[in-house]
């Protein structure tokens, strides 16, 4: 078994025996969704319109909200410092927690968002869209996350830290995720902002993990 | 064989410690020695590769320039040595075989099941390897991280208090542990407040503050 | 022979009364030209032919705004040398240039509301640039508080520089995929009617106030790289033995 896999497979085994991470970003998901037709008002035509705003605003947050704990406790056990000093290299092993945060906090929002779609009356084409477009956004959001994270590592006020950094680099995966809905509803076809979007995650895939990892080092320096 | 010349660390803006060289060749010890905030645990994190050093020289086989034209990287530092802060670097929620075979596989070596519990038996934890790791004890669990060491085949072994919440016993079984890596032609790098004696061709090196 | 005078400079003992005697002269000419720019623009250019009078204050929001981009692409070139070739002296200049950069972005946005206005009747209008400005200001605010949160100044201004970097590469896809979105739903544009092309005279008014917002940005980083230069280095003899540092050490001590 390769580090890689290692990682992932930890942290997945772990987060499996605690429950609270996947838990939380799924919870605050739904009660996203519940809370703003409540805000807005039941019209349906109002709800169709912002759904895929909302349920992209809604996403972004939950994905988010898992930012902090992502390097936090291994840094403070110590597998962090081992982590940087296996001959598989700190970028890899970044890589794989990525991919494990994202199966734990991204993953179960792809699922649940056709369901909670329905709820705003989005029609079955839009759901698909919606549905794709958060399978190859939530990735990105969990890789710009991570140097958001990787950055404020046992710093003060890193939670709220770590969304002021993120925050502008979300834009514009929050606009071509929720535009690409919105282009399917209007007729115009996503495929464009699709496109766009696969684009930004594969370019994320590569420099998220090494800016995560310099960032890291840095943390471990001090 | 380690070589480090004129090294130096800053911590902050303050400079903790200037000067430093020794050597260590296979077969010797070196108990690293010295007050609390002297940076015997910065200079360890600079031998590791942990840190970066930017005064100074690490070299792996000999004084600079004769042995190596150009110094080696932090990456080929890594692969020299196992390191042991203060951290254990243990999952709480795992068990000690699975933080084992983990680690094994996170630093790319392949050990089997047999070869995992034995290391671990080899440190006092035999019946216990499938506890999670949460509700052994603070000397098992320093037990359970010093198996690391076992099934690494890094020749320098960077410890930094390795003794700590160890009882008699288990101090016993880490010196002989320590002392058949030193035979094997092993070198280890250690801080301790305790007096120390292994095998071997055995240095000290006082940091002052 | 260049490469001697930038190593020498690179040293924060010998930038320090380099950046000192510099200084004044790009205050001045700032003034000189920020004096000259606003007589060009609030004067002697025509007024235009859509907007009446109020567009003058474009002679203050375009010059503004392209400093606010020009300062973080160049916080992004000192990040870069600083992380390559591990200068100290480089990650005090990205430090010393964020605040400069974040007024330009504030100042963008305000006169970008003051000039909207008239045009829209709301005190804030979804325009593309606007919009973007309003990222690039959190991006400058992030930097800020990322910086003041860490202790070690070094991991500052390394994690500063990481974070100048990967912002830098965003800002062109977020500036592009805000101005999709603003095309697409068709919103408010704050620009210049298309039909007057620009007079030669409201074009010079704009090219000297930028200059003088470039020279007025340059006084400011290099006043403020001097506090920050003192700060981190004052532990060194060169810095106790300064005539303003020992007068003030000798006169507590009496």
């Amino acid at each position: 078994m390769s580090g890689f896999t290692a990682v992932v497979k930890r942290d997945v085994t772990l987060a499996m025996r605690r429950k609270t991470e996947v838990i939380t970003a799924i919870f605050f998901f739904v009660v996203v969704a519940a809370l703003f037709p409540l805000g807005i008002g039941p019209e349906m035509t109002t709800l169709r319109l912002v759904a895929p705003g909302i349920l992209w605003v809604g996403a972004l947050l939950a994905s988010m909200l898992s930012l902090g704990r992502l390097f936090a406790a291994d840094y403070a056990d110590g597998t962090l410092e081992q982590m940087a000093l296996a001959p598989t290299g700190l970028t890899v092993l970044v890589a794989a927690k990525v991919v494990a945060h994202w199966l734990l906090s991204g993953l179960p929002l792809v699922v649940l968002a056709p369901v909670l779609g329905m709820q705003f009356n989005l029609p079955a084409d839009a759901l698909w869209i919606l549905t794709l477009s958060l399978l190859i956004g939530t990735p990105v959001l969990s890789l710009i996350g991570a140097i958001g994270a990787a950055l404020t590592l046992g710093v003060r006020g890193g939670d709220v830290l770590i969304a002021l950094l993120v925050l502008p680099l979300y834009v514009p995966t929050l606009i071509f995720g929720a535009g690409a809905v919105q282009a399917e509803i209007s007729g115009l076809g996503a495929s464009a902002h699709l496109s766009i979007l696969m684009a930004m995650a594969l370019i994320a895939a590569v420099l998220s993990p090494w800016a995560s990892a310099a960032a890291l080092r840095l943390a471990l320096e001090s | 064989m380690l070589h480090i010349s004129n090294l130096g660390c800053h911590k902050g803006d303050r400079l903790l410690f200037s000067d430093v060289s020794f050597e260590l060749k296979p077969g010797e010890w070196l108990h690293l020695q010295g007050d609390n905030g002297s940076g015997k645990t910065s200079l360890l994190r600079l031998v590791s590769g942990l840190a970066a050093h930017s005064i100074g020289h690490i070299t792996w086989n000999g004084p600079p320039p004769d042995a190596e034209p150009t110094p080696p990287s932090r990456a080929d530092m890594r692969a020299h040595v196992v390191y042991m802060g203060h951290q254990l670097a243990l999952k709480d929620d795992l068990s000690a075989f699975e933080n084992l075979q983990t680690h094994a596989q996170i630093n790319a070596q392949t050990i089997d099941d047999s070869q995992a519990m034995d290391a671990l038996a080899q440190l006092g934890l035999r019946g216990r390897e499938h506890l999670a790791v949460k509700v052994l004890s603070q000397g098992q669990k320093r037990r359970a991280a010093l198996a690391r060491l076992l099934v690494s085949p890094a020749p320098l072994w960077l410890l930094d208090e390795p003794f700590v919440a160890l009882d008699t016993k288990a101090c016993d079984r880490l010196t002989h542990l320590i002392n058949q890596h030193i035979d094997r032609g092993g070198m280890v790098l250690l801080t301790s407040h305790q007096a120390v004696t292994f095998t071997g061709q055995g240095h000290a090196y006082r940091l002052a503050a | 022979m260049l490469s001697k005078f930038f190593y020498h400079y690179a040293s924060p003992q010998h930038f320090y009364p380099l950046a000192g005697r510099l200084w004044p002269w790009f205050a001045l000419g700032a003034a000189g030209l920020g004096l000259w720019g606003l007589w060009l623009g609030f004067f002697v250019a025509p007024t235009d032919f859509q907007q009446g009078e109020g567009y003058r204050i474009i002679f203050v929001h375009v010059p503004v705004s392209w400093m606010s981009m020009i300062i973080y692409l160049a916080m992004a070139f000192w990040a870069l040398l600083g992380l390559t070739l591990n200068t100290r002296l480089s990650g005090m200049m990205c430090r010393a240039l964020a605040p400069t950069g974040a007024i330009c972005a504030f100042l963008s946005l305000w006169t970008g509301a003051l000039w909207g206005k008239p045009m829209w009747g709301t005190w804030w209008v979804w325009d593309a640039r606007l919009t973007s400005e309003l990222i690039l200001f959190f991006l400058y605010l992030g930097y800020i508080a990322l910086t003041n949160a860490i202790e070690d100044p070094r991991r500052a201004d390394k994690a500063g520089g990481i974070l100048a970097l990967v912002g830098a590469l965003n800002v062109p896809v977020i500036y592009f995929s805000v101005k999709w979105w603003n095309t697409l739903h068709q919103g408010a544009s704050v620009s210049l009617s298309r039909g007057s092309s620009m007079e030669q005279t409201m074009l010079t008014a704009m090219l000297v106030m930028a200059l003088a917002f470039w020279l007025y940005t340059i006084a400011m980083a290099l006043y403020r790289v001097r506090g920050i230069i003192l700060h981190r280095e004052r532990d060194a003899k060169w810095v106790r033995t300064l005539p303003d540092v020992a007068m003030v050490t000798n006169g507590g001590t009496k």
